[in-house]
C-alpha cells in the first residue's frame, strides 16, 4: 500500500470519508459506557458528594485541549517545513476542536466549582493557565482566519503555534508561581482523596471517547477545508454537488 | 550595517516623535484612570499600583509595536530591508532595540512619577523601573512576532492585540511580581532573575520567529 | 550567470504562469512582458528571493539563491513597484541610508553628487513626502548609481518618468550590460542592445 499516495488532499478526501464511521461509532459506544460507569458505578465521594462526577467530562475535555494544542503545532509546523498541504489543513481543523475542549473544561471546571468552592470561578492556577490555553487558541483561529491567502494563512498560522507550544510550558509555571505566590484557593483538584478504580476506568474510557470523537469530527471538518480549498479541481466540485 | 539599523529608525522615530509621545501620553492617562476608578484610598492604590503600571505597560508596548514594521510595509523600505546582505535576525534585532529605546527605556523612566501617584516608596519605585527595563525589552521582541504576522491584514490593529497579549503574560506575572515583593518586603532576586530569564529566550528565538513571519507576510 | 528552470508560479488559486526558462549570462538583459496580472511582478520578487516558486528552481553563478541565503543579496539591486523610500527623510539621507544598510559607506557630498547626476539637484534637502513622483522615481533610481550589484531586477522602472529620464535610465542599462552587468526588466519600453545580449519573455 503506497502511503504516499494519501498525503495529496485529493487522495485522502475519499479515505477520510470512509473512515469518519470507524471512529465515530466507537466513540458514541464509549461515551455511553464511560458516562454509565462514571454516573452509576463510580462511588459517591464522601467529601463532595455527587458533584465531584462532573469530572468524569472535565478532566478529559482539560487533556484533550492541551493534547490537541501540542498536535495541532505539531501539524502545523510539518506543514510549513515540508509544504504539506493537507498537514497544514489537518492543524486548521484541529484548532477548532481544541478550542472547544478547553472552553468545556473552563464550563464544566467553574460548574463543578460552584458545589465544591462556593464560587464559579477561582484563580485557580489549572483553571487561569486554561483559560489562556483558549487565548492561545482563540489567536490562532482568528489569525487564520483574516488571511485570505490560504498559504500565508497556514504559514503563518505555523509560526504562531510553535510560538505558542514554547510559551505554554512558561506561562504554566508562571501561573503556577504567581498562585502560590499570592495564596490563592489552595483546594487541590485530585487531592489525597485516592481514586476509587471506577473513578479512574470511567474517566479513561471517557478520555478514549474523547481522542475518538476528536478524529471523527476532526476528518469531517477535514473533509470541509479539503472542498472549500480545491474549488479549482474539477472533482471537488463534484463532492459539494 | 546592525547600526544603520537602529539609526534610521531612530531617526524615523525622531522625524515623527508626536506618535512617540503619544505612547507615553496613553500610558500616563491609563495608569491615572485607576483611582479615579476606584478611590482615593492609599492603601488600596498601593496594593494595586504593580499591576495597575505593569497592564498599562504592557497596552503601551503593544501600541507601539503598530510602528515596527507597518509603515516599512507600506512604502516598500521592509522589502528592501529584507534584501540587504545581513542575517534578518540582526535586521529585526535592531529594528527592535529602536522601537524599545523610543518605547520602552521612555516608559520604565516615566514610571516612578506614576509610582509616587500611587503612594510607592523610593526602594520600591526603583524595583519598579528596574522590572520594566528587563521586562520591556521582552514585549518589543514578544511582540515584533506579532506585528510581522499581521502585516498588512485587516484589523490587523486587533488581531495583533489577540495574539499578543496572551503571550506577555509571563512578563507580567514576573514583572509585577518583582514589585510586589518589594511592596511586601519578600525577596524579589526570584522574580527579577526569572524575568531575566525570559528576556535571554525571547532574545534568541523571537528574532527568529519574527524573521519567519516576515518572509511569510512578504510573499 | 541567472538561470531559471522550469519555474512556475501559483498566488492564492490562481496558476500565474508555469515552465519559465532562461539563462542569462555576463552583459544581458531579459525584458519581461505581458498584460496587467500575468505575473511579471511575481517573477521579479522570484528572482529576488522575497517569494518562492511552486515550482522549478533560480540559480545564481550555479547554485541555488535560497541556498545562498544573505550572500546572494550583495550581488542584487531590486527596484519594485513602491520606491523603498522614507517620506520623511530628504534624497539625501535616503540615500544614505540604502547605502549603509548594503554596507558600503556613502559621505554627504557624495550623495549630493549622485542625487544631482540623477537630476535632482536644489531637491536634495526636501523631506521626500513633498517631491513629485517623478522625482521619487529618481531619487529610487540614484541607488543604482552607488550599487555594485552585478544583477539588476527593476519592476515597472519607467513609469511617471518624463522622457529625458527614460533616456537616462535606459543610458544606464546600457552601460551597466555593456560592463557585464545582468538586468532583468519589467517594462514595455523597447531596448537599443545587441541582439544577442537581449532577450524578450512573454508572459502572456
Amino acid at each position: 500500500m503506497n502511503w504516499y499516495k494519501y498525503a495529496s488532499p485529493t487522495n485522502f478526501y475519499p479515505l477520510a470519508g470512509k473512515m469518519i464511521p470507524w471512529f465515530a461509532i466507537p466513540s458514541a459506544i464509549l461515551f455511553v459506557l464511560g458516562l454509565y460507569v462514571g454516573f452509576f458505578v463510580a462511588p459517591t465521594d464522601f467529601q463532595q458528594g455527587d458533584a465531584y462526577r462532573i469530572i468524569f467530562i472535565h478532566v478529559p475535555s482539560a487533556w484533550m485541549g492541551m493534547f490537541l494544542y501540542l498536535l495541532m503545532a505539531f501539524y502545523a509546523a510539518i506543514g510549513w517545513a515540508f509544504n504539506a498541504r493537507l498537514s497544514s489543513m489537518m492543524a486548521s481543523a484541529i484548532s477548532i476542536t481544541g478550542a472547544m475542549f478547553t472552553a468545556l473544561s473552563l464550563v464544566t471546571g467553574s460548574l463543578w466549582g460552584k458545589p465544591t468552592w462556593g464560587t464559579y470561578w477561582v484563580w485557580d492556577a489549572r483553571l487561569t493557565s486554561t483559560l489562556i490555553l483558549l487565548f492561545l487558541y482563540i489567536g490562532f483561529i482568528s489569525l487564520q482566519a483574516s488571511i485570505d491567502d490560504r498559504s500565508r494563512a497556514d504559514r503563518a498560522g505555523a509560526v504562531l503555534a510553535i510560538v505558542g507550544v514554547i510559551n505554554v510550558p512558561i506561562i504554566y509555571f508562571s501561573v503556577q508561581w504567581w498562585n502560590t505566590l499570592h495564596q490563592g484557593a489552595s483546594i487541590r483538584l485530585l487531592g489525597k482523596p485516592t481514586i476509587a478504580p471506577p473513578m479512574m476506568a470511567a474517566m479513561l474510557i471517557i478520555l478514549a471517547a474523547c481522542w475518538l470523537y476528536s478524529i471523527a469530527v476532526v476528518l469531517v471538518r477535514l473533509r470541509q477545508i479539503i472542498v472549500e480549498r480545491e474549488q479549482t479541481a474539477a472533482w471537488a466540485a463534484e463532492a459539494r454537488a | 550595517m546592525f547600526r544603520w539599523i537602529v539609526v534610521r529608525d531612530l531617526t524615523l522615530a525622531w522625524k515623527s516623535r508626536v506618535d512617540v509621545l503619544s505612547t507615553l501620553f496613553f500610558f500616563l492617562i491609563v495608569v491615572s484612570l485607576f483611582p479615579l476608578g476606584i478611590g482615593p484610598e492609599t492603601n488600596l492604590l498601593r496594593l494595586i499600583a504593580p499591576g495597575v503600571v505593569w497592564v498599562a505597560a504592557l497596552l503601551a508596548s503593544m501600541l507601539s509595536l503598530g510602528r515596527l514594521f507597518a509603515n516599512d510595509y507600506q512604502d516598500g523600505t521592509l522589502e528592501q530591508l529584507l534584501l540587504t546582505p545581513q542575517p534578518l535576525y540582526l535586521v529585526v534585532l535592531g529594528k527592535v532595540l529602536a522601537l524599545w529605546l523610543v518605547s520602552g527605556v521612555p516608559l520604565a523612566l516615566m514610571s516612578p512619577v506614576l509610582g509616587i501617584q500611587f503612594g510607592l516608596s523610593g526602594n520600591t519605585l526603583f524595583v519598579l523601573v528596574v522590572s520594566l527595563l528587563l521586562g520591556t525589552p521582552v514585549l518589543a521582541l514578544i511582540g515584533s512576532i506579532g506585528a510581522a504576522l499581521t502585516l498588512g491584514l485587516r484589523g490587523g490593529g486587533l488581531l495583533l492585540s489577540i495574539l499578543v497579549l496572551p503571550l506577555y503574560i509571563p512578563v507580567l506575572i514576573f514583572g509585577s511580581g518583582a514589585v510586589d515583593a518589594s511592596i511586601t518586603g519578600m525577596g524579589l532576586q526570584g522574580s527579577l532573575s526569572l524575568l531575566g530569564a525570559v528576556l535571554v529566550l525571547s532574545l534568541v528565538f523571537a528574532p527568529w520567529a519574527t524573521s519567519a513571519a516576515l518572509r511569510i507576510s512578504l510573499e | 550567470m541567472l538561470e531559471a528552470t522550469s519555474l512556475g508560479c501559483v498566488r492564492g488559486d490562481r496558476r500565474l504562469f508555469t515552465n519559465v526558462n532562461f539563462a542569462l549570462g555576463p552583459g544581458s538583459l531579459l525584458q519581461v512582458q505581458g498584460p496587467n496580472g500575468s505575473g511579471k511582478t511575481s517573477l521579479l520578487r522570484m528572482i529576488c528571493g522575497l517569494l518562492a516558486p511552486a515550482e522549478g528552481e533560480i540559480r545564481w553563478q550555479a547554485a541555488n539563491i535560497h541556498s545562498l541565503g544573505e550572500e546572494y543579496f550583495t550581488s542584487l539591486a531590486y527596484i519594485g513597484h513602491r520606491n523603498g523610500l522614507k517620506e520623511e527623510l530628504t534624497p539625501i539621507e535616503n540615500l544614505r541610508v540604502a547605502s549603509g544598510l548594503t554596507g558600503t559607506q556613502l559621505s554627504h557630498d557624495e550623495a549630493t553628487i549622485v542625487l544631482g547626476k540623477v537630476g535632482l539637484a536644489g531637491r536634495e534637502h526636501l523631506p521626500a513626502r513633498i517631491l513629485s513622483e517623478g522625482q521619487r522615481r529618481r531619487t529610487a533610481l540614484a541607488r543604482l548609481l552607488i550599487c555594485k550589484a552585478p544583477l539588476w531586477v527593476l519592476d515597472e522602472v519607467l513609469t511617471s518618468l518624463d522622457s529625458s529620464a527614460v533616456r537616462f535610465v535606459t543610458s544606464l542599462i546600457r552601460e551597466h550590460t555593456n560592463k557585464g552587468g545582468i538586468t532583468v526588466v519589467a517594462t514595455h519600453h523597447e531596448f537599443d542592445l545587441p541582439a544577442d545580449s537581449y532577450q524578450r519573455l512573454d508572459l502572456a
